[in-house]
């Protein structure tokens, strides 16, 4: 919502101060969001006054204009498409510097000297119009300064007003709330020349009424409850006055006619929209407010044939629609220059009906928008009899018959009881019942005490005040939230209990940045699908057409877009959440734990020659085995295609590591990854387990596997055989050569009798029950030197 | 024929020089060597060669020192050498200003390493951390928490949908109805978590950020209670002198409503283009527990009361960090993110 200072002062009747007014809105719940200073900086430029207007004798696009500068006649070439002579325009002079820096000289356009020039809204930075030069209505003589003759200097304050304020969305509205603050009232500003007398006081009627001949009825009561009209004849259609211009131009409205812009100042003072019909075009004498038919179409104002749908609340008359009522209306029923006699509406339109009909034609006007968070239904005969008066005073016009009130079923006035000591239990401190009167009253709900408690009328502007609570809170925003004490009290411990998840999400994050990964975060909205991956139904683009069903794809894009970089080492981890469709309603949602390598193991340095080997195999299965320990579910990790998985008792995989693809550029290394599920279960804090007081006794041994035996075979079998003596067996070398079939791993055994220094021969025994086993049991021999 | 008391005095001299010998440079062992038991004209080489005219008793005892003495300077010459060797070859000092030999150091996102530390300072004002689903349904994301649809406050929220009444929750507050369901107060809890709005990536909006909730509730909590727990926390998070101030604002679960600013950590409210020129810094939305969502979760709103505010944890670790664009925070580019390494 945009406010004008200037008119905010005169409805409190006082000067304010922009920077005050800003911070007792923002205080007040309607922060300035943006301030524009009008201060146009046009000193040379007067009112010029074009005599005659012809076309350039060299060029068919220019205008050779004679402009009255107040002193003399000057010949001024001019670009825009029609110059009127008659009208008066702003003039700058040779030697004005315009608001863009840009400074007059006089100069040959084509052959003619051009001395100044007649200038746009948008050169004058007074708006952005640029189409043509700005006409300016005003009876200041020609050679008047532009900015005698033309209110033009104002502050613009742009406000943040929340859904739940349709009253903030008018300057009346606003000026109610400061003057609360600052204990003045507000008075509507008089209209000048505003003519006396009028029809007199609305005929409210329950279902049709006639005014200017013309039949007015609800049919649609749910979708429009209240609908009144005034006709004014004898209007003369025409350019506002300047004042009227100013004010709307001063809010970034443009102005249109004098009949429109007038039906404009009463939307942006009072916040109710209305509607001028050229009563001529009401064919069939009459209005008919209605649910649209299905199928049925119309032409809006902005030239669209649009689709209407029954939810929408159509304003006819007797042949058909000619306006979608408080959205917008139709482009034949328009008020235009030939207008003579109009016919106003002022309705009230159910908000959700509204808000679907906006939706459904994917249109929001000021009307709309209005409309839809709900307009003041009390004040419609005070909006009404204010834009008549204001119709009559810039264009003309009697109001021969008092306007029609069609009101089937008035609303009930809303009252809300209020208890005083409920505001202080609230909010903590006690607010005296006289304060919560001042701060109610001031705000315009009537307060009549009732014993202890407060009967509270809410005023018809504010559809959001229901229940006590809306009522507290008015109290609080007006008395100041930051007249409330910040006290820290004693408090009860929640009875909610952590989850445990993030604690687990906590120790993987220590584990693998120990390891040296960075922790990625990836968007869960993902362009690939993929096997049981879930579909948003309304992406914005292909890119996030679905959930992600996996954390490691997001890596390895990350991986790609290092690369792009040209940053070869790579160390990612990320934990989340993955869905998956599992056939209901909602996906369902696992924690995940993946991460991705690639690059140099280890930082390069002077004493390897600034070299280190890169990642392998073994460095992501070391990785996916941290990831399983303080992560994964149970289970073991076994080889699979190409790398490793973890398996359940069920044979289920729970988790993969090995070699990723990628788009990989030809200097970068091997990319490797692991993805495991993260389950929360208990992992028991470890138990002490003494240490050992007696020595060791190691053996190495050097065995030749055959083809087929694996090393977690061979120690399986040593741990069988090798008996309590054995506690360790390391791979410490793997030896493949031609000469031998198979391949010679070398492991280093250590024995150990935890009550008793183990004799060497002890070791040996133990040793060869080993072999012995692993030669029966898996063909598995000593290598011979 | 030299007299035997000169011998005496020059075999001290050679037990003199046994001593000096294993403290000698290199060069003062070789004069040793030369002058004592040089072939020519060493001391000892003479008195050894003269002993053959002397008389046999002198000859006996003089021989025997002269003879005791060569071994002991031969033995205490050859161990210096040997030790003067060794420290010859000992490596040189080190350079100490060379580089050290480095580690890979990684580092916690710093979205969640912001989340993290905001729960902890919730954690000692007695909140507990809880989580809930991303994909939620139409009642506990809009109309528990007293959302209409049918209000234009639900534009706020462009939602994506993953089905009829499913989509994927536009905030966290969900989950005060899922708790306040399942728990009878006093509940004190944060929600961290991802969050979902159909926005266009710019650089202050995702389609997906992260959000922490918090909500307490109990008897006799009042709005007082909300503005000494917000105001703790910002000044724990931030700094001890960091300004708060509450606004009025709107929410339809939370009346009355607030928006909180901190001031400005950067130009510590002066006025810069981070705050811009306002000297605050909107930090979270908040306010009241409206009475409707106690009624919409099967509390009673009589007997209790509460709090509740959401933050989004993109923009402050964006202001901690200074991090101009929300989109870094997504690109994994391993150059930011080894930037804040523990």
């Amino acid at each position: 919502m945009i406010v004008s200072l200037n008119w905010l002062s005169d409805l409190l009747g006082r000067d304010l101060a922009a920077d005050d007014v800003a911070e007792r809105l923002a205080m007040l719940g309607a922060p300035v969001e943006g301030r524009e200073e009008l201060r146009p900086q046009l000193d040379g430029v007067v009112v010029g006054l074009v005599e005659r207007a012809e076309k350039h004798p060299n060029a068919d696009r220019l205008t050779l204009c004679q402009v009255n500068n107040g002193r003399e006649v000057v010949e001024v070439v001019c670009g825009a498409p029609v110059v009127k002579p008659g009208a008066k325009y702003p003039y700058a002079p040779e030697g004005t510097v315009l608001p863009g820096g840009l400074r007059l000289e006089a100069r040959k356009i084509r052959g003619v000297v051009s001395h100044g020039m007649l200038c746009s809204a948008r050169e004058l930075e007074l708006g952005t119009e640029h189409e043509g030069i700005m006409e300016i209505r005003t009876d200041a003589p020609p050679g008047t300064r532009l900015l005698d003759a033309f209110p033009l200097e104002d502050t613009r304050l742009e406000l943040e007003v929340t859904a739940n304020r349709p009253d903030l969305l008018c300057h009346k509205g606003v000026a109610r709330e400061l003057s609360v603050v600052y204990g003045v009232p507000v008075k509507l500003p008089a209209i000048p020349n505003a003519p006396r007398g009028d029809g007199g006081a609305p005929r409210r009627v329950k279902q049709t009424g006639a005014v200017g001949g013309v039949d007015v009825s609800i049919e649609d009561v749910e979708g429009c409850p209240r609908y009144m009209a005034a006709v004014i004849r004898g209007v003369q259609i025409g350019p506002s006055p300047t004042w009227l211009e100013a004010r709307l131009r001063a809010i970034g409205a443009r102005p249109i006619n004098n009949v429109v812009d007038a039906t404009n100042y009463v939307l942006y003072e009072l916040n109710q929209p209305l509607h001028a019909f050229d009563l001529a075009t009401v064919r069939g004498n009459k209005i008919v407010v209605r649910r649209a038919a299905p199928g049925e179409q119309m032409t809006t104002l902005d030239g669209e044939t649009r689709e209407l749908t029954p939810e929408m609340t159509m304003i006819c008359d007797g042949e058909g629609p000619t306006a979608i009522g408080g959205v917008m209306g139709g482009a034949t029923s328009e008020v235009s220059e030939g207008t003579t006699d109009v016919l106003l509406e002022c309705a009230y339109f159910d908000p959700p009906r509204i808000r679907q009909t906006r939706q459904a034609l994917k249109m929001t006007t000021e009307a709309s928008y209005r409309f839809e968070r709900g307009t003041d239904y009390e004040a419609m005969p005070d909006a009404l009899r204010r834009a008549v008066q204001l119709i009559r005073a810039v264009a003309g016009g009697a109001e021969p018959e008092p306007p029609i009130d069609v009101y089937p079923k008035p609303f009930k006035a809303r009252t809300v009881v209020l208890r005083p000591e409920r505001v202080a239990h609230v909010l903590g401190m006690p607010v005296t019942r006289e304060e919560i009167e001042r701060i109610l009253v001031g705000l315009g709900f009537p307060v009549a005490p009732k014993g202890a408690k407060l009967h509270v009328q809410v005023p018809g502007w504010r559809p959001d005040v229901t229940r006590e609570i809306d009522l507290i809170e008015e109290v609080a925003r007006v008395r100041g939230y930051d007249t409330f004490p910040t006290e820290l009290l004693p408090f009860r411990t929640s009875v909610v209990p952590d989850d445990p998840i993030e604690p687990l999400r906590a120790a993987i994050r220590r584990v693998m940045t120990g390891m040296g990964l960075h922790e990625a975060r990836s968007l869960s909205l993902t362009g690939a699908g993929g096997e049981g991956a879930w579909r948003v139904l309304n992406p914005l683009s292909a890119e996030d057409a679905y959930l992600r069903a996996d954390l490691l794809a997001g890596l390895v894009r990350s991986a790609e877009r290092n690369w792009a970089v040209r940053e070869r080492d790579i160390r990612l981890f990320e934990t989340g959440r993955v869905f998956h469709d599992v056939g209901e309603a909602r996906p369902r949602e696992m924690q995940r734990l993946a991460g991705v390598i690639s690059g140099e193991r280890m930082p390069p340095h002077w004493t390897a020659q600034g070299k280190s080997p890169d990642y392998d195999v073994w460095d992501v299965k070391a990785m996916f085995e941290e990831a399983v320990r303080v992560a994964g579910p149970e289970g073991v990790v076994v080889e699979a295609d190409g790398g490793w998985e973890l398996v359940d008792g069920d044979g289920a995989r729970h988790g993969w590591a090995g070699a990723l693809a990628a788009d990989r550029p030809p200097w970068a290394a091997q990319l490797y990854g692991f993805e495991v599920e993260v389950e929360v279960r208990d992992r028991p804090h470890p138990l002490h387990q003494p240490l050992p007081t007696t020595p060791p006794v190691e053996r190495d041994i050097a065995l030749v596997l055959p083809e087929g035996v694996s090393a977690v075979a061979v120690e399986e079998v040593m741990g069988e055989a090798g008996g309590a003596l054995l506690v360790a067996t390391r791979v410490f070398d793997e030896y493949r050569g031609d000469e031998m079939v198979g391949r010679s791993v070398a492991w280093r055994l250590v024995f150990r009798a935890p009550d008793r220094t183990l004799r060497d021969r002890e070791a040996d025994e133990a040793l060869d029950a080993v072999l012995t086993a692993l030669k029966e049991r898996l063909g598995v021999e000593r290598r011979q030197a | 024929m030299p007299q035997t008391p000169a011998h005496q005095e020059q075999l001290d001299a050679v037990a003199h020089a046994v001593d000096r010998a294993s403290r000698a440079d290199a060069a003062t062992l070789a004069q040793l060597k030369t002058e004592i038991l040089g072939r020519k004209a060493g001391t000892l080489t003479l008195i050894l060669r003269s002993l053959a005219g002397l008389p046999s008793e002198e000859r006996r005892a003089i021989g025997a020192r002269a003879n005791q003495l060569k071994r002991a300077l031969e033995e205490a010459i050859a161990q210096r050498e040997l030790a003067l060797q060794q420290e010859a070859r000992a490596p040189k000092a080190l350079d100490w200003t060379m580089p050290s030999r480095p580690v890979w150091r990684g580092a916690v996102h710093p979205v969640n390493a912001v989340t993290d530390e905001i729960c902890e300072v919730f954690r000692t004002l007695g909140f507990t951390r809880v989580t809930g689903p991303e994909a939620e349904t139409e009642d506990y994301n809009f109309t528990k928490l007293n959302i209409g649809l049918d209000h234009p406050a639900a534009d706020e929220h462009d939602t994506f949908y993953l089905g009829p009444g499913v989509l994927l929750r536009t905030h966290t507050s969900p989950m005060q109805a899922r708790v306040m369901e399942q728990y009878q107060p006093p509940i004190r809890i944060v929600v961290p978590g991802r969050v979902y709005r159909r926005d266009a990536f710019d650089p202050s909006h995702s389609p997906v950020f992260e959000q922490i909730e918090g909500l307490a509730v109990d008897e006799g909590i009042s709005f007082v209670d909300f503005k000494a727990a917000i105001d703790t926390f910002v000044k724990l998070f931030f700094s001890r002198d960091t300004a708060v101030r509450f606004r009025p604002s709107f929410f339809p679960f939370t009346e009355p409503s607030a928006e909180v600013d901190a001031q400005c950590q950067m130009c510590r409210g002066s006025g810069c283009s981070t705050c811009k020129q306002t000297g605050w810094l909107e930090i979270m939305g908040a306010g009241m527990v409206h009475p409707a969502v106690f009624e919409n979760c099967g509390i009673d709103p009589e007997r209790y009361t509460g709090y509740a505010f959401g933050m989004g944890v993109e923009r402050i670790a964006m202001l901690r960090h200074g991090i101009p664009d929300i989109r870094l925070l997504w690109e994994n580019d391993m150059r930011l993110l080894s930037q804040f390494s523990e």
